[in-house]
């Protein structure tokens, strides 16, 4: 794809913060105490990452998806935990704000969120709810102006920092399936939330995960999202967004561990040879940026299918998530491979990215999700 | 001077489109055009296998009767009423062209009360000493330096002036030539005569230093140049040689100098980064101990130079991270890099293999890094180190 | 207040390299950058307006065409107005050329209180523009600016870099500042003002737009000219010095001044 110079210029001013900021001393400390910087999210929030497509009326950036899928790509292609950092309040956080909230749930949530200084968690997943949404099982039942929720969401990314979480909960138990389920803006601080410990994590070290619990939480009325019983399908248009979110992670993370395999590719002598000088390895490189070519356009045509609101952005989200998700996996693979014995030490970056990547096929819909998506729309007519 | 195509003769080879360092030529009609980036280096009439490219002169603004202007000049900056090396230097490579044009080499010196300087710069071999004493002039200020200097320019003509390319003479230099209406060729390393017309040629490097540039200033007098310290050599000093003292007796009105120097702070210049550094002297295994960075640390700091590591020595503990060089470390591409001690592995290698010259000193001779290395001792570090320092004085 | 921040679009000269073999610069894919010390300058000038809303910094170039898009690098960190010299006359100007072109352009912005420029480029490494261009204003100039201590109502106190230390200078305004890069850390731009900078217009003038003839821009008023230009000679093979330590030391100190290296 060619760029516009606008989006050459996003593209510079992520590089150049990743180059700058996402270095390896400050990498290794986010590895090494699982907390990411507080300086570094408000250096973050300042060059406009958190609110990258958010109006401007809305203390957002006014700018579109190609930006925010160059910028998670520049960024991960250095650091896949500041990805997550990044799509948290675009995706997640403020998508479903943006498609359903009334002007007064705009004006008080979105600004904050979109400038980082208030963080917003997305909770729809359950222990027993995972692919499939519809099994949730979280309640919100009416009592005068205040709904009372009562549940447990799990693999909350951001949750035990979160000021906010959108949780999705049953209110109408006579439906079934994903119906029924109405959104709720919930605050962290209300009495009866609280959080799970922080998980052990494989990759994406830094940025925590845990389940909230609800435990007779009083939600006013103010604070639905979207009109009620309609939720999961304001939850599922959010995941579009995620989709193309992780897409674009996955190319900037699968570019990072070409870029180190190709260097060390250079670099590494054996049999009185450069190794890339082996035909086994140069065409496994040739493989890598090939199929990465292919899975950034799929990100690419995507994220400008979403910007149209084409009828199709839903299964090009999908088929971006599902091939590059998959490829950064298997380029992180073949990275390791070349780098050997080295690859396997904490030392090298691709050890790192190989972990983090891993999730990628599994968050915001597996590969069979997106494959039942995919398939799906190709078959129901 | 500007280049020009002779059509009738190109054949539209290319040849010049590919060797262009500043990629103004283009083909129109196979035929070499050449478009706006052109800086008329000359490049393409040099390599032009058909001389089809032929440098054309051209009218000059504001150019003067060179004739007028004679002798050298050389500005004997001095801080403290001492004389800094690079006009040192100057006096000599001065005296070399002013040798080879056939006038006289002369000297301007300003200050206040630092008369013993006037005959520093006899010995050093001014003929003349031109001298301007001056309370205004005691400390390095653009606006009366500028004026005084600009006066005498006006009135004696020399036909070269020479600065050293310091902080001061690169700020003094360009103001000089807007007064004097003339060219200035900034940081020359190296300063030749062309024998037939006895043009003055300035040789620089631009692009980061990888192009060298010889520069003419042709038509306008004088020629000036900023010189980089520390790439002449010093004159010999000639005790008791006397030449001609001329007095600058400067006046300065109200409003002349609009600049005031209320302090000068020495020393505090802090230290440089490894990716900035010109300069890195760096230690690895081979130093036995963390005492042996002190020794590095020596000969870094006589250089002007940091103090860099192998992942070796950092691991060992002799030395923090920040200091290694290496694939995971930091990336360096100094002028000079120093390996002591190192034996080479391809990690440190990767890490600074695009330096200007390597320096190996290891025991072993069969060491990798002899591989990379411009120049390689076999030898004790901790003999080699010292010795170097008493060479370097 | 109205300070002017002077920048230049340059080739990254760190991203050139030296083919090993013919000895010619390889330009492919060198990227086009706002000028490194250019950036501070602009840096500094923000720092102002940080602190005073009513400071108002415009940006002046001259360059191609092309050139453009780093001036709208500086609307995006966060500039007020650009504006390109831009014209074929201009091409193949000196410092001194340079300095007359970029005067008038600044006189045709209008009245200024501080301009700021970068102490050098990287692709000439000259330092003279900005002070010649003090000069041609006939406006008083401070070159290596490594601190601003303080604008009082007529002057500017800054530090000014020597090699060994730095003196406190008293500048009266209207005054040309040059930075270099101890002066401050360029702030990064904002997606917002991306998208501000692609919805602004900058102003392209040529030399009849800023009252200037021909023969004052250029090839034509540039008082040095090129003469030849060259690589300089590859380093070589590797040599292993010999003899005894005091005389591969000596050796080895000859060969590095030799090559002017220290």
């Amino acid at each position: 794809m060619i760029f516009s110079e606008k989006h050459d210029l996003i593209r510079k001013l992520a590089r150049d913060f990743a180059e700058t900021e996402l270095t390896n001393d400050i990498l290794d400390e986010i590895e090494a105490t699982a907390t990411y910087p507080t300086e570094l999210l408000a250096k973050m929030g300042k060059a406009g990452f958190f609110g990258v497509k958010t109006p401007k009326e809305y203390g957002g950036q006014g700018s579109d998806y190609l930006s925010y899928v160059i910028i998670l790509e520049e960024l991960g292609r250095v650091s896949a935990v500041t990805d997550i950092w990044v799509s948290a309040p675009n995706s997640l956080g403020g998508g479903p704000l943006m498609l359903a909230g009334t002007e007064e749930q705009l004006k008080k949530y979105l600004p904050p969120i979109a400038t980082g200084e208030k963080i917003m968690a997305f909770a729809l997943t359950e222990p027993g709810a995972g692919s499939d949404a519809g099994g949730t099982t979280t309640t919100a039942i009416r009592d005068g102006e205040y709904w009372v929720l009562n549940g447990r969401k799990t693999f909350i990314t951001t949750a035990p920092v979160a000021d906010w979480a959108i949780v999705y909960a049953k209110t109408d138990l006579t439906q079934k399936g994903s119906r029924g389920i109405s959104a709720f803006i919930v605050d962290m601080k209300l009495p009866g939330v609280s959080c799970g410990k922080a998980e052990h994590k494989m990759g994406i070290i830094g940025c925590p995960t845990s389940d909230i619990i609800l435990e007779d939480v009083r939600v006013h009325e103010s604070d639905i999202l979207g009109e009620e019983n309609r939720g999961f399908q304001n939850a599922m248009k959010t995941l579009d967004i995620g989709r193309i979110g992780v897409a674009a992670m996955s190319i900037g993370v699968a570019q990072g561990a070409l870029d180190e395999a190709i260097k060390y590719a250079k670099e590494r002598r054996q049999f009185g040879q450069r190794i890339a000088d082996f035909q086994a390895i140069s065409f496994m490189i040739a493989d890598m940026a090939t199929k990465l070519q292919a899975a950034k356009e799929l990100v690419y045509r995507a994220a400008q299918l979403k910007e149209m609101n084409s009828p199709e952005a839903g299964t090009a989200a999908s088929m971006a998530k599902y091939y590059a998700t998959e490829i950064c996996n298997e380029i992180a693979g073949k990275a390791v491979q070349i780098h050997g014995g080295y690859g396997y030490i904490k030392e090298y970056k691709v050890e790192r990215i190989y972990r983090d990547c891993r999730v990628f096929t599994i968050f915001e819909g597996t590969s069979q999700v997106q494959q039942m998506v995919i398939s799906g729309a190709l078959l129901k007519k | 001077m500007s280049v020009k195509i002779l059509n009738d003769k190109c054949k539209g080879c290319t040849k010049c489109v590919k060797e262009c360092p500043f990629e103004a030529i283009t083909m129109q009609e196979k035929i070499a055009v050449i478009g706006p980036k052109c800086t008329n280096c000359g490049k393409c009439v040099d390599v032009c296998p058909f001389k089809a490219i032929e440098n054309v002169a051209e009218e000059k603004k504001g150019a003067v009767d060179v004739t007028l202007y004679h002798d050298v000049w050389v500005f004997a900056e001095q801080r403290d009423g001492k004389l800094m090396n690079v006009s040192i230097e100057l006096m000599g490579e001065g005296k070399k062209l002013a040798g080879e044009i056939g006038c006289k080499l002369c000297a301007i010196l300003c200050g206040e009360k630092v008369d013993t300087l006037v005959d520093e710069l006899y010995e050093y071999g001014a003929d003349k000493v031109y001298y301007a004493d001056a309370p205004e002039l005691k400390t390095y200020n653009t606006d009366s330096y500028t004026k005084v200097i600009y006066e005498a320019i006006l009135k004696y003509k020399p036909e070269i002036v020479l600065l050293g390319a310091t902080h001061i003479g690169r700020d003094l230099g360009p103001c000089l030539a807007v007064q004097c209406g003339t060219g200035l060729t900034a940081d020359c390393t190296q300063l030749d005569i062309d024998p037939e017309d006895k043009k003055l040629m300035q040789t620089r490097p631009a692009f980061g230093g990888n192009l060298m540039a010889t520069i003419l200033c042709p038509s306008h007098r004088p020629q000036m140049s900023t010189v980089r310290p520390g790439v002449m050599e010093k004159p010999e000093r000639k005790s008791g040689a006397k030449g001609e003292l001329i007095k600058l007796t400067p006046v300065y009105k109200e409003g002349d100098i609009r600049q005031k120097v209320l302090e000068i702070v020495k020393g505090l210049t802090e230290q440089v980064s490894l990716t900035d550094a010109k300069i890195i002297v760096s230690g690895g295994a081979g130093l036995g101990g963390p005492d042996g960075f002190k020794v590095i640390k020596q000969l870094a700091d006589r250089l002007g130079g940091v103090v860099g590591s192998s992942r070796a020595a950092v691991d060992a503990g002799w030395i923090d991270h920040s200091h290694q060089v290496g694939q995971t470390g930091t990336t360096v591409k100094p002028t000079i890099y120093f390996a002591c001690g190192i034996s080479g592995a391809i990690q440190h290698l990767a890490g600074m293999q695009n330096s200007g010259y390597i320096v190996a000193i290891n025991k072993n001779e069969n060491a990798p890094i002899f591989e990379v290395a411009d120049y390689g001792i076999v030898g004790d570090l901790y003999k080699v180190i010292p010795a170097l320092l008493e060479v370097l004085g | 207040m109205k300070i002017i921040v002077c920048a230049k679009q340059v080739p990254d000269t760190n991203e050139v390299k030296i083919d090993p073999v013919k000895g010619t610069l390889i330009r492919d894919g060198v990227p086009s950058i706002l000028n490194p010390d250019d950036a501070n300058a602009l840096e500094a000038a923000l720092q102002l307006k940080d602190k005073d809303s009513k400071i108002s910094v415009s940006i002046l170039s001259m360059g191609p065409p092309q050139a453009a898009y780093m001036l709208r690098e500086c609307l995006a960190m966060g500039a007020d107005d650009a504006y390109l010299l831009s014209s074929r006359t201009f091409g193949g100007a000196d410092t001194c050329a340079t300095s007359t072109t970029l005067a008038a352009g600044i006189r045709g912005i209008g009245a200024y209180d501080i301009i700021f420029a970068g102490r050098q480029a990287i692709d000439g490494d000259t330092a003279q523009v900005g002070p010649q261009t003090a000069q041609r204003l006939g406006i008083p100039s401070v070159t290596y600016v490594q601190k601003i201590r303080e604008i009082k109502k007529k002057s500017v106190v800054v530090e000014r870099q020597l090699e060994d230390g730095y003196e406190v200078i008293e500048v009266e305004m209207p005054c040309l500042l040059t930075a270099v890069k101890e002066l401050n850390t360029p702030r990064y731009m904002s997606v917002e003002r991306i998208e501000n900078a692609y919805k602004a217009e900058i102003k392209i003038w040529n030399e009849n737009d800023i009252n200037l003839k021909a023969e004052d821009c250029g090839l034509k008023a540039s008082p040095t000219q090129v003469f030849r230009s060259f690589t300089p000679p590859p380093k070589g093979k590797g040599e292993m010095l010999s003899g005894s330590i005091g005389e591969m030391a000596a050796a080895l100190v000859g060969k590095l001044r030799e090559k002017h290296v220290i």
